[in-house]
This record gives C-alpha cells, sequence and structure tokens, in this order.
C-alpha cells in the first residue's frame, strides 16, 4: 500500500532475525514496520502507520519465534523485541495469506472494470502479489445497494468493503467525528452511519484516500478518470496556512484529484475537504480567463495588453496627481512566495509606497506574527509537552493542525490549555479549557501566569478554580511551553490578543509561538513584506530601507497603513489607485461599511483576482490571475516551512501568474523589475531576504527537504551583530529548526546546510537585523454591558469565502448564519428559539435568524463569518475593543 | 413468579453440593429463603471472610484452587494476584453471559440462588478492594435478570451491599447489567467492550489481562457465575473441606449441564475431575442412560466449541488436563450427548451456523470462514454438494485454525489424539471453534458427508430443485 512507514528514530535498538538477515529495530517499534524499512514488505490492509492497529484483516501473519517455538501473529500488532525471528515466507505464512485473501474476495464483487480504485487498488495489488490465483467460492455473493451517499462527498459500496475497520478508525481515533461505524455482525458486517445522520466530517474524503478498496469513492472523482490516465505533481496545499503536502492529478490538462501526502512535519497525509477538493474551484466556471476593463457600468473582456495599459495609466496618473502615497495594496495571501516578494518590489521597490497589507484586517499584526520565537508544529505536538493555545477553532479554520493537536493529547499525552471566546473543536480534547468573555483573554492570561494558588476570584468570565487549575498546569509543565497563537474571533480587537500574546512571551521562560493565521500563504506575504512596516525577511522597514535601497530602485520614505488604515484613507478621499491583489474586502473585512465606503472613496481599483467576486466587481481594471496549480513557485506555512508549489495544468484562458502581472505592470510603468522566471525570483529572496539566506534552490531540491525547508536555516551571523537576546533566539532556533528537521527527513542535512550557510555568509554583511517582537501598550478593555451580549464571530470550515463557493461540493456546506444564544439569555431577552432578532451595536444592526445553543457561554452571542447579505460584518466597527450587541426580537 | 423454566432434575441430592444445594427449595431466591436454607446461614461466608484481612481471603482462595468455571479452568486465586498493586480503582465483572449451545448452568445458579452469587460477589470484592461489581447477565436470561434485580433490592436494604456492609468500613456497590444478545460478549475483553457502551468485540492484546487494564482501563478481574458461587461456601467450611471433593489439581465440585440424547437431561453437580462420562450419562444419579433403543453415537465434551468425543472416549473423567490431552475440553461444562439417531451432516451444521451468525465480524477468516462453511454444509444437506467440498471445508478451516486440529484418537484407524488448544489465524478462539464440529465429523462420518453428496446424483433432473423433505429441516 501506498503509506510508507512512520519515521522513527532508534534510540534503542533491538535486534531481530527477519528471514534469516538481521535488522535493526526500535525497541517497541511494530514489526509490520520495521520489516517494511529493512525491505521486506508484509502485506496488510488494516494497517494504517498514522492510525492504532486493530489486527483485523489478519493479512499480515508471520512467523515469529520469541524463543518459544515459532507461531503465526500478527505483525501490525507486535512490537519488535530483542533476539525475535521472524519469517515473512514460510509455507504456514504463505498458506495464511493466501487463506486470508480468498476470504476477503469471496464476497467482493471483482467489479474492478467499473470501479474508481481499479488500477491503484491494494486489494487487487495485493491479491496479484500475494494471493492464491484463484477462488474455490461458488455461493451466492453478498449483495447490497450499491452504492450509497454517506455524505455529500463520499459514497459507500458495502459490497467492495473488506471490513478494515480504517475508515472506521479514522472518523472515531483521528478526527473525533465517529459518525460511521460497523452495524451488524458475522458475514452481515457492515460500515454505515447512523440512521439519518450523514458523515458529515469536514474530512471525511480521507477514508476514500486510506480505503484499501473501491468501497468509498468521492463524489468529485467518481468516474472522471482512471488511475494509469491521471498524471501527477506532488505540491502544498492552499485551502489554509497549514501546508498540508499533496500530490496534484490531472489528465487531459483538467485538475482531477488532490490526495493527502505523508509529511512527517505537518499532515502525516490528512486533508481536510475544504482543501481536497478545492480543484473544484479551479475547474469552476465562473473563473476569469481574460481580463476585463470598465466601460461605463459594464466590465467587458479586453485584451492583456489593453487592460494593462489601462492599469498602468491609471496608475502613472494617480502617482501624479498624490504621489506614493495615493497607492495602496490590498492583499497578497493567496500568493506563492515569489509573486508575493514581485508584488513587494513593484509597490515598495518601485512605486515607493507601504500602504501594503496581505491581511484584512482578521489577522494579528505583522510584528507579532514574524517578531515572536517561532515553534513547529511537531515542537507543538511534542509527547508530554504543554500547549497554550489561543486562536480560532482549529477544527474550523485550520483542518488538520487540529487533528494534530488532537492526536498530540490524545495519543502523545501533551497537555492542552485552551482560551477561547467560545467552545472549539477542541475543547471536548482540552486538558483545561478557559472559556473567556471576548475581549478579556490577556486577564485570564495574566491570572492564569500567577502561579497556582495565586487567585481564587473569577476572571474575563472564566472561574477562578479553573484558572488556578491551569495555572497549575504550565507550573507543573515539562519542558518549553508552545502557545500557538491567532485571532480567536474578529469581533474583539487584534490588540486584546497582542496583550495576551505579550503576557505570555513576557513570563514564560523559553515559550515559542506558533501561528494560526489561517490565509493560505499569509506567512510567506508577511515574511516577504506585504505588510506595512516591513521588507523582505521579517525586517523592520525602518532596519532595512539601506539594504533594500541598494537593490531596489526606491524603499518607502515611511512607514504604510494596514488594511483598516487604507480603506480608511481610501473611505476619506485619499488613496487614488486601490489594488485588491485577490482581497474582497466587500465580504472580508470585518466592517462592511467601511468597506463599502473605501471603494466607493477609491478613484480607481485595480483587481487581480481569478473570480467576479463583489468587491472585484467595483473594479475599473480587472487582471485575470493563474489559480492553485497553475503557476509554480513556493508557499510559506504557518511554521515558516517553504514548500514547493506544482504547476500542473496549463492557466485559464489568458489567465498569468500573479507575478508576471506585477514585471508587465513594472514594465508599463518604465521600470523593469528584473524578474524574468519563478527561479530568478527565488534567487533574487534567497540573496535580499536574511530569513532566506541559505535556502537556495538546490537546497529545497535536496530529497531530505521534500516536504520544505523551515526558515531560517539560522539568521546570518552578521544580521545579529548586536542585542544578545536576539543572537539567543536565533540560537535557538537553529536548534527548533533541526529537531524539526531530523524528526521529517531523518537526516542532518538542514543543520549542515544551516551551519554552512551561516560559516560562508559574506553576502549578508551589512544585512538588517530580524524584527523582534516589542509588546504594545496594554488595550482598555471595555466594562460588561448588563444589557448587552458581548459578540463572538469566527470563520467555519466552509464559511463562504471565495474558493468554497466556487467548488461544486462545498458550495452547499456554508455554516447558516444564525446568531447562536445560551438558552438562559433567550428566558432572558424574550427571544423566541429560531426567531428573527435584530442586533444593535451602536449605529449599526443586523436582522437575524437567534438559535439556542447551551454551549454558547452566558452573556455572549455567536455569529459565523457567512453569507453577504448577512454578513456578521455589518455589525461590526473596525478599530473598537469588543462589540456588544442589544438584542430584540423582531415580530 | 414460579419457575416455569425447566431444567430437569437438578440432582443436588446425587453428589456434593456446594453451589446447588438450595435449588430444590422453592423460596432459595428471596433472602428469607437464603438465610433459611442450605448448611449454614446466608451471607456467613460474607461474615467469615469480613473477619479476615482481605488478602488472607485471597489466600484461602488460592490454597483451595478455584479454578475458573468459564471454560478456560484458570485458577481464580492466581487471577486476583495479576492486579498491579496501588492501582485503584480495581472492578470485578462477572461474566454472566452464558451463551453456548447446550450451556445453562449458570442461569440455574442466577434464577434459583442469586444471593448465593452476590455473597459470592461480595467475597472477592472485599479480597482485591473493589468498590464496583458489575454483573454482566445475557440479555435473553429475563428471569435470571429478574431474580438478581430482586435480590440485590433486598440486599441493598439489609445493608449487605452498599455503604459500610453489616457495619463495618466495607463499601461495595454491584451493578446489574443485561447484555444485548451477543455470544462473543462471553469473551472477557468484548464483555468488558460492551460493558463501557461500546461494540462487542473482543480487545486487541496485549495487555493479556484485564486484571492490568480492564473496564475503564483499571484493574478489572472477570470471574463466571459459578466461580463466584463457591466463595460462600468455601468461606464457611475452608480450604480442606472444599478440597475434600475432587482431584488433586482440580478439587471442588463442578457443574455440568447434560443435554441431548440421556433419559435425564439437566444440570449435575459432580466432584471435578474423577467423575467419568460414563457415569454421568449411565448413572441414574445423572443422566440415567440413552434413550431406550438407542445407542451412543458421539457427544460434546464440554461446550460447541469442543471437539467431540465418541464411545472410546466414554470413560474418561471430566478433569480439564485429561480432557484436553484426548484431543478436546472441558469448557463450560456443556455436555451434548448424541445417539445413533442424529445426521452428523446436519450437528455439525447445526453448531457450524451458531458461530457464523455470533462471529463479531472483526477478523476476515472467522467473518468470512465460518459463514463459508455454513453455505456449503447447507449446499450439501440440500443435494447440491460437490466431492470437492469436503477437501475444501477441511482447508477452510485449515485457515482458521492452522493444522493439526485437535481431535480424539480413533484407536480402530490408528488415528492419535491431537491434544487441545487448537492454534488460531484470529484475535479470539471463536472462529477456530466453528472448525470443531467439521473436522470431528469429518474425522468419523465422512461417509455420511459423502453419501449425501453422492445421493444428490441420484435426484431426478425433474425434481433437482425440490430436495429430500428430511434434508431440509435441520
Amino acid at each position: 500500500m501506498s503509506e510508507a512507514p512512520k519515521p522513527v528514530v532508534i534510540d534503542t535498538p533491538v535486534t531481530l532475525t527477519v528471514n534469516g538477515t538481521e535488522v535493526i529495530a526500535q525497541k517497541g517499534e511494530l514489526l509490520i514496520d520495521a520489516c517494511e524499512r529493512a525491505g521486506t514488505y508484509i502485506p496488510r490492509f488494516c494497517y494504517h502507520p498514522r492510525m492504532n492497529p486493530v489486527g483485523m484483516c489478519r493479512m499480515c501473519l508471520v512467523e515469529v519465534d520469541t524463543g518459544r517455538g515459532p507461531a503465526l501473529q500478527p505483525s501490525c500488532m507486535l512490537e519488535c523485541g530483542d533476539g525475535m525471528s521472524v519469517d515473512t515466507e514460510s509455507d504456514k505464512v504463505r498458506k495464511a495469506q493466501d487463506g486470508v485473501l480468498e476470504f476477503l474476495l469471496i464476497n467482493h464483487p471483482l467489479d474492478c472494470p467499473v470501479c474508481d480504485k481499479g488500477g491503484e487498488c491494494p486489494l487487487q495489488d495485493t491479491t496479484v502479489s500475494f494471493g492464491p490465483g484463484e477462488s474455490r467460492w461458488v455461493e451466492e455473493k453478498r449483495h447490497y445497494r450499491k452504492p450509497i451517499p454517506i455524505s455529500e462527498t463520499v459514497n459507500l459500496d458495502r459490497e467492495r468493503c473488506i471490513l478494515c475497520d480504517r475508515c472506521t478508525r479514522f472518523a472515531d481515533e483521528v478526527v473525533g467525528d465517529p459518525l460511521i461505524h460497523f452495524m451488524d455482525r458475522g458475514a452481515n458486517t457492515q460500515v454505515n452511519t447512523f440512521p439519518g445522520e450523514p458523515f458529515s466530517s469536514y474530512f471525511s474524503g480521507n477514508t476514500v484516500q486510506i480505503c484499501p478498496v473501491g468501497a468509498l469513492t468521492a463524489t468529485p472523482y467518481r468516474f472522471k478518470a482512471r488511475p494509469w490516465d491521471l498524471e501527477e505533481a506532488e505540491s502544498t496545499c492552499a485551502g489554509c496556512a497549514v501546508g498540508c503536502r499533496i500530490t496534484v492529478q490531472s489528465s487531459r490538462d483538467q485538475l482531477l484529484r488532490y490526495n493527502g501526502v505523508d509529511s512527517d512535519a505537518v499532515n502525516w497525509s490528512w486533508l481536510c475537504d475544504k482543501g481536497r477538493f478545492g480543484f473544484e474551484a479551479v475547474n469552476s466556471e465562473d473563473r476569469l480567463g481574460t481580463p476585463l476593463l470598465r466601460s461605463g457600468e459594464a466590465l467587458g473582456p479586453a485584451a492583456w495588453s489593453d487592460a494593462l495599459a489601462a492599469a498602468a495609466t491609471l496608475i502613472t496618473d494617480g502617482l501624479a496627481r498624490t504621489g506614493p502615497e495615493g497607492f495602496a495594496v490590498l492583499g497578497g495571501s493567496r500568493l506563492t512566495n515569489e509573486s508575493a516578494y514581485a508584488w513587494v518590489k513593484l509597490a515598495k521597490g518601485v512605486i515607493g509606497s507601504d500602504h501594503v497589507d496581505a491581511q484584512l484586517g482578521d489577522g494579528l499584526p505583522a510584528d507579532v506574527v514574524v517578531g515572536l520565537p517561532k515553534a513547529t508544529i511537531n515542537d507543538a505536538c511534542r509527547p508530554g509537552g504543554t500547549i497554550i493555545y489561543l486562536g480560532p477553532d482549529p477544527k474550523e479554520a485550520l483542518g488538520v493542525l487540529y487533528i494534530r493537536l488532537k492526536h498530540a493529547v490524545v495519543e502523545d499525552g501533551a497537555t492542552l490549555i485552551e482560551l477561547t471566546p467560545g467552545r472549539s473543536g477542541l475543547s471536548r480534547y482540552a486538558t483545561a479549557s478557559l472559556v473567556y468573555r471576548a475581549g478579556e483573554a490577556a486577564a485570564v492570561v495574566e491570572s492564569m501566569l500567577s502561579g497556582p494558588g495565586a487567585t481564587t476570584d473569577a476572571v474575563g468570565g472564566v472561574d477562578g478554580a479553573l484558572i488556578d487549575q491551569a495555572a497549575a498546569l504550565i507550573a507543573n509543565a515539562d519542558g518549553p511551553i508552545t502557545v500557538v497563537l491567532g485571532r480567536p474571533s474578529v469581533a474583539e480587537s487584534a490588540a486584546t490578543i497582542v496583550d495576551a500574546a505579550a503576557l505570555l512571551h513576557d513570563r514564560l521562560d523559553g515559550v515559542r509561538f506558533l501561528s494560526a493565521l489561517s490565509r493560505a500563504n499569509v506567512h510567506g506575504a508577511l515574511d516577504l513584506g506585504l505588510s506595512p512596516g516591513l521588507l523582505p525577511g521579517r525586517v523592520r522597514r525602518s532596519d532595512a530601507a539601506e539594504w533594500f535601497g541598494a537593490a531596489w530602485p526606491t524603499v518607502p520614505a515611511s512607514d504604510g497603513l494596514d488594511a483598516a488604515g487604507i480603506l480608511q484613507a481610501a473611505a476619506d478621499g485619499k488613496i487614488d489607485t486601490l489594488v485588491l491583489l485577490g482581497a474582497d474586502p466587500l465580504s472580508d473585512f470585518p466592517d462592511r461599511e467601511l468597506a463599502e465606503r473605501a471603494l466607493t472613496g477609491a478613484r480607481s481599483v485595480i483587481a487581480v483576482d481569478q473570480f467576479l467576486t463583489e468587491s472585484v466587481q467595483r473594479a475599473d481594471v480587472v487582471l485575470a490571475a493563474a489559480a492553485f496549480a497553475e503557476a509554480a513557485g513556493s508557499t510559506t506555512n504557518l511554521e515558516g516551512r517553504i514548500t514547493s508549489l506544482a504547476q500542473k495544468v496549463t492557466p485559464l484562458g489568458s489567465a498569468r501568474a500573479d507575478w508576471m502581472i506585477a514585471v508587465d505592470l513594472a514594465d508599463r510603468l518604465g521600470t523593469e523589475l528584473g524578474l524574468e522566471t519563478v527561479e530568478e525570483i527565488w534567487s533574487e529572496i534567497e540573496e535580499l531576504s536574511v530569513l532566506h539566506t541559505g535556502v537556495t534552490a538546490e537546497l529545497l531540491a535536496l530529497p531530505e527537504n521534500q516536504h520544505g525547508v523551515v526558515v531560517p536555516l539560522v539568521w546570518p551571523a552578521s544580521a545579529l551583530s548586536d542585542g544578545d537576546v536576539t543572537e539567543a533566539e536565533a540560537e535557538s532556533d537553529g536548534e527548533t529548526e533541526a529537531d524539526g528537521e531530523s524528526a521529517s527527513a531523518g537526516g542532518d542535512g538542514s543543520e549542515g546546510e544551516a551551519s554552512s550557510a551561516a560559516d560562508d555568509g559574506p553576502e549578508t554583511f551589512g544585512a538588517p537585523d530580524p524584527l523582534a517582537f516589542e509588546a504594545p501598550a496594554r488595550t482598555e478593555v471595555p466594562a460588561v454591558d448588563a444589557y448587552a451580549l458581548r459578540l463572538v464571530t469566527h470563520r467555519s470550515m466552509y464559511d463562504n469565502g471565495t474558493l468554497v463557493q466556487h467548488a461544486r461540493s462545498s458550495a452547499g456546506l456554508a455554516a447558516p448564519a444564525v446568531a447562536r444564544l445560551n438558552p438562559f439569555d433567550f428566558d432572558r431577552t424574550g427571544v423566541a428559539d429560531g426567531g428573527r432578532v435584530k442586533l444593535t451595536s451602536g449605529s449599526r444592526s443586523l436582522v437575524i435568524e437567534a438559535v439556542a445553543d447551551a454551549t454558547i457561554p452566558r452573556g455572549s452571542a455567536s455569529i459565523p463569518v457567512g453569507a453577504a447579505n448577512a454578513s456578521v460584518f455589518r455589525l461590526i466597527e473596525h478599530g473598537s475593543v469588543v462589540v456588544d450587541v442589544r438584542l430584540e426580537a423582531v415580530r | 413468579m414460579t419457575d416455569t423454566v425447566s431444567t430437569g432434575p437438578t440432582s443436588s441430592a446425587a453428589g456434593p453440593n456446594i453451589v446447588s444445594s438450595r435449588w430444590d427449595v422453592a423460596d432459595a431466591h428471596t433472602l428469607e429463603g437464603y438465610r433459611a436454607s442450605g448448611s449454614y446461614t446466608g451471607y456467613a461466608g460474607l461474615q467469615a471472610a469480613l473477619a479476615l484481612a482481605p488478602s488472607q481471603v485471597g489466600d484461602q482462595v488460592r490454597a483451595a484452587t478455584v479454578l475458573g468455571r468459564g471454560g478456560a479452568g484458570f485458577p481464580a486465586g492466581t487471577k486476583w494476584g495479576f492486579c498491579p498493586p496501588g492501582v485503584w480503582p480495581r472492578y470485578i465483572v462477572v461474566n454472566g453471559d452464558e451463551s453456548e449451545p447446550g450451556t445453562y448452568k449458570d442461569r440455574i445458579l442466577m434464577e434459583r440462588d442469586p444471593h448465593q452469587l452476590i455473597e459470592g460477589c461480595l467475597i472477592a470484592a472485599y479480597a482485591i478492594g473493589a468498590a464496583q461489581v458489575f454483573l454482566y447477565v445475557r440479555g435473553e436470561m429475563a428471569h435470571a435478570q429478574e431474580r438478581i434485580a430482586a435480590a440485590l433490592n433486598e440486599a441493598y436494604a439489609a445493608n449487605l451491599v452498599g455503604k459500610n456492609i453489616l457495619g463495618t468500613d466495607f463499601s461495595v456497590d454491584i451493578v446489574l447489567h443485561w447484555g444485548a444478545g451477543a455470544y462473543i460478549v462471553g469473551e472477557e475483553t468484548a464483555l468488558i467492550e460492551s460493558l463501557e457502551g461500546n461494540r462487542g468485540m473482543p480487545r486487541l492484546k496485549p495487555p493479556y489481562f484485564p486484571a492490568a487494564k480492564g473496564l475503564y482501563l483499571k484493574p478489572t478481574i472477570v470471574n463466571n457465575v459459578e466461580t463466584l458461587a463457591n466463595l460462600p461456601w468455601l468461606m464457611c467450611h475452608g480450604v480442606d473441606a472444599y478440597k475434600a471433593f475432587g482431584s488433586e489439581a482440580s478439587p471442588g465440585t463442578r457443574l455440568v449441564a447434560v443435554s441431548g440424547h440421556v433419559k435425564n437431561p439437566g444440570v449435575f453437580e459432580i466432584p471435578q475431575g474423577t467423575t467419568t462420562y460414563r457415569e454421568l450419562f449411565y448413572d441414574d444419579r445423572y443422566g440415567g442412560g440413552i434413550r431406550d433403543g438407542h445407542e451412543l453415537k458421539m457427544f460434546i465434551p464440554g461446550g460447541a466449541s469442543a471437539p467431540w468425543f465418541f464411545p472410546e472416549q466414554v470413560d474418561l473423567p471430566l478433569e480439564g488436563r485429561t480432557v484436553g490431552a484426548a484431543g478436546s475440553m472441558l469448557g463450560s461444562g456443556a455436555i451434548v450427548v448424541m445417539d445413533d439417531s442424529t445426521d452428523a451432516v446436519k450437528a455439525c451444521l447445526r453448531i457450524v451456523r451458531f458461530f457464523a451468525r455470533e462471529s463479531c465480524g472483526k477478523c476476515s477468516p472467522c467473518r468470512e470462514g465460518t459463514s463459508w462453511e455454513e453455505k456449503i454444509l447447507q449446499r450439501i444437506l440440500d443435494g447440491h454438494g460437490r466431492p470437492s467440498d469436503l477437501e475444501l471445508l477441511l482447508d477452510i478451516a485449515d485457515n482458521i485454525s492452522p493444522g493439526p486440529y485437535p481431535v480424539a484418537a480413533d484407536p480402530a484407524n490408528g488415528v492419535d489424539a491431537v491434544p487441545f488448544p487448537p492454534r488460531q489465524t484470529t484475535i479470539c478462539p471463536l472462529g477456530p471453534s466453528s472448525v470443531a464440529p467439521i473436522t470431528s465429523a469429518l474425522s468419523r462420518f465422512r461417509h455420511e458427508f459423502e453419501s449425501k453428496i453422492t445421493k444428490r446424483n441420484l435426484i431426478s433432473v425433474g425434481s433437482a430443485s425440490a430436495p429430500a423433505a428430511e434434508d431440509l429441516h435441520v
């Protein structure tokens, strides 16, 4: 089967004999893995290296002698021990394998010619390699209705099922959605959902990938291709910032399937359904295949030359009127690293404007994201480690990170302290789940960090005893603590989360942070300077102006505005040309009213996008961008891991890679960016960005770096000319990196490369120092308004985002926009469950259905980010610390 | 409620009666009846135990070599000792999921003398320090459940169960749990899964003993109903009195349920290890002889999963090791006697079908193999058998339980006994159990299979789809 054994570190070696050959294995390693690593593949169906063994299929029986004579034993259940003698090819083993395969095949329909799995089917392959060759079965086979849909995307064919327990174990153990299970018994055993309850898991597609037969098939791929017609390339999913490794598979220049690849550092072969079926958005009929140009009220197709000329004219005219201060770029988290750099170079290095922000007011300030000491996912999920989670519900926002964190807690004994304004998918696994009143995370953190026994009073809505429990967990933590930091709710200001982060950074020795921002390549965009006040390489503009001034035509003279500032300036008529770089502020910015005024106030809007979003429809020029898998490059995940993105299909129509658009625009503006290919851009990044020093194309191409390299390898020595703190951090950063990589690649290649990069770093002489986090002044949180509910809003997995809307399978799954309130607050406010309510905050209001939900803390209202017409962003005034809403029933 | 369940003469007067002394007493299932009857005062055993230190109670049970009566015959005292020291809480789970065809000894114990079982639970709980006992009773045994529930209520009211029992600081709760009707739940790890609310499937091993990690992953002792029912008597009468019965290796008595073609079927309490099958079948105290006009053809010496014995084995004593060496097992003490009127193929199908339907579906060989065997046997009986089917049956059997499979000696044909237990390609022994009737029947009565297969050739074309009536109902 395709799943390779988990990487293993051998620190307690045991010696066993496999078919007469000595094999060194780690004590406790499963025999089936040790044999495979030693080159002896043992056939199996139920065993999956990323799940607990069940010993169900009995295909992996081998003869094992532990001193009491040889006996048939399932190698997936047996841990390697010293002196074990294993025979995987004896007559008895062959007989048992023949027997089990015959058993599995007697009721299997053998409809391989019409089965999606045919050609890549472990049952087929194993039968050919290990099977008896013919069946002695002459009875009637088992029959079931085939197939039955068990979710929006997954079909179940029970006739093909060999009952290996992979899908059911996955649903239960890996993701905690036990919605499919065995029913009945004996030969009538079948997998099924519970009556009337679909397999509505965000991760259901994984069951299709791990099914060893064609029992589970995915609707988006069903009957689309045969495996031998597929071409594939390895890439990184762009669905969110986790950066799961995938294979992109296509046939006849059309994307047909993504499969998860086992990257030990990141996704362990798992994907969420949003990512897995994301190729549907690339194939969407709504894609823009040509540039559009406004003539009067309407946007009409245009030639690239005309569209680029029009855009250049708008920019040139704007610069003539207002100078670089009137030019702003919003968005860019969708871009590849190379495209992000090209756009930074265009905006900051050619035009000279620092009004650039890849985030849309729903993340955290860039200096927090890039300036805090960083941890990898493996660091955070260290067995027995301690994790403080302060971010969005990971099950909704960062699906596979949720899987990793759950595994760390449930299987590896990690301690998880969750701080959340509402219950999350992780809450049931958390050692302590502190549900705080939105806006008051910092107060809770402060109380928690005062040590055990320091408080008995409730703080920020959290019971004193619970805070004390968390304090004790922190006090007893074994080793450094990892904070997973993101924006729990966009209805509380980022400043309140920054305050909490500052406290954690300040008070916890050796603490490291794993970012939980969710937009695909937002970390790459920030690392490459798509943010006000930053330049490529996690450096401040003020520190690096000289360095980049030497390489670029110009650099901005002062720090620019962030997304909110840009929109406010546009609303005030101060922005002449607003570039929307894959941004849709009307539906994405957490203040719908401000976004409206900004798009009206900007003199001209240039959009670079794949779809005609609500905001793009307001543009004067629309430049059609190539989508995922249509352009090569690299991406950076939330750890700072650089991985490759493959081009697998030709861009739709005449759509172009984002970096090409930047190069063409610069050209029209009279400046050559000097960037001709993706490789050229990367080598300029490697040369100029201190963060990426040493991360050469050659290094990235090494087999052990197949699943990426975490930057920085080490900060260049010259970038650390002063400041002990920075030096210490850089040193430990290097250690983290080496640890992470040794787990994934099993080699010390990256460490070696890292030190050599530091040794021969003359080119980094005079380079800017990396930005270090500085705590801002503490934000005052308004007192609770006893007559109002505090608003919490979060993104759900299917959030009506652009890509979700245009992926056929997920379009219908968006969470309905309803306000969830604690039943207590229903009684208090006289609103009926399921009734419509008017929520008012200041001058803004929203009419929405209200639903009772006992998991919502009293005194708060939870609304998911949803459809535009009921967008919770209509209630939020950007800049407010918290959003308190009054509630009245609508008759 | 009156006893409507016919168990046949229970013959408690026939031999020693450690556990069966009150079976014939009308109201022995009530606390009053329990206290009034028998050779000692009800709950005296508990009082005797409470007078000792818990470890001393364990020592007595160990010294008496109280063997587990569920089938495996593992010494209960030794099992108790597997609890890792210092790990709390600990549980006792009583396996009352008796459901092998022919087995009904525990049912009688639970229906007719529930207080004896409760007292046994209390003694065991005291010995190992369990604060909770789970009484898992087979779902179909409604009468037993009702009797135990009523007895538990009486015992709670009398402060025999619950907090500070009989004024001591010993407290224990007993929870009655009804099974949902799955034979495999009689396997102790599957029983624990079922108790936890999961699908009843055997747990993965290791850990091999629930004593280390059992219910809710806490140390758990799973004991059979009959095993615990022995404890009150043992505590009252002492180790020597207990060991006075039975053999050196298997002291005490045991219950056997004799069913089938004997004149007097029923549950009998016999000294362990000394009584022979001949006595059991022919002695008037027990079976009273084979039905008139018939002779013994074969018998199952210890439950449906035991390989069959034949007249040659009838003089063997009911003693675990002897029976094991002879190629079968004593198991749960269910003895099924079959006389010469029995069709070996039908008997074989009847038992194989039971295992096919009760397979939990976990291991491929058991799930697919048992139902395949059932289909082939049914086909042979339906007159559609093929000569190759017999070798196929044996080879499927071999793929579930890699041979040689335990078999009784057949001196006439120069076949030596293959001792118990069988090997298995599965997690638990259910699948291999289905092999017992096949290898047993084919070893002695191959000609019966062959005649059914050749008979098929005699069916005329016109009636091919209508096999003879006697072949239809099994």
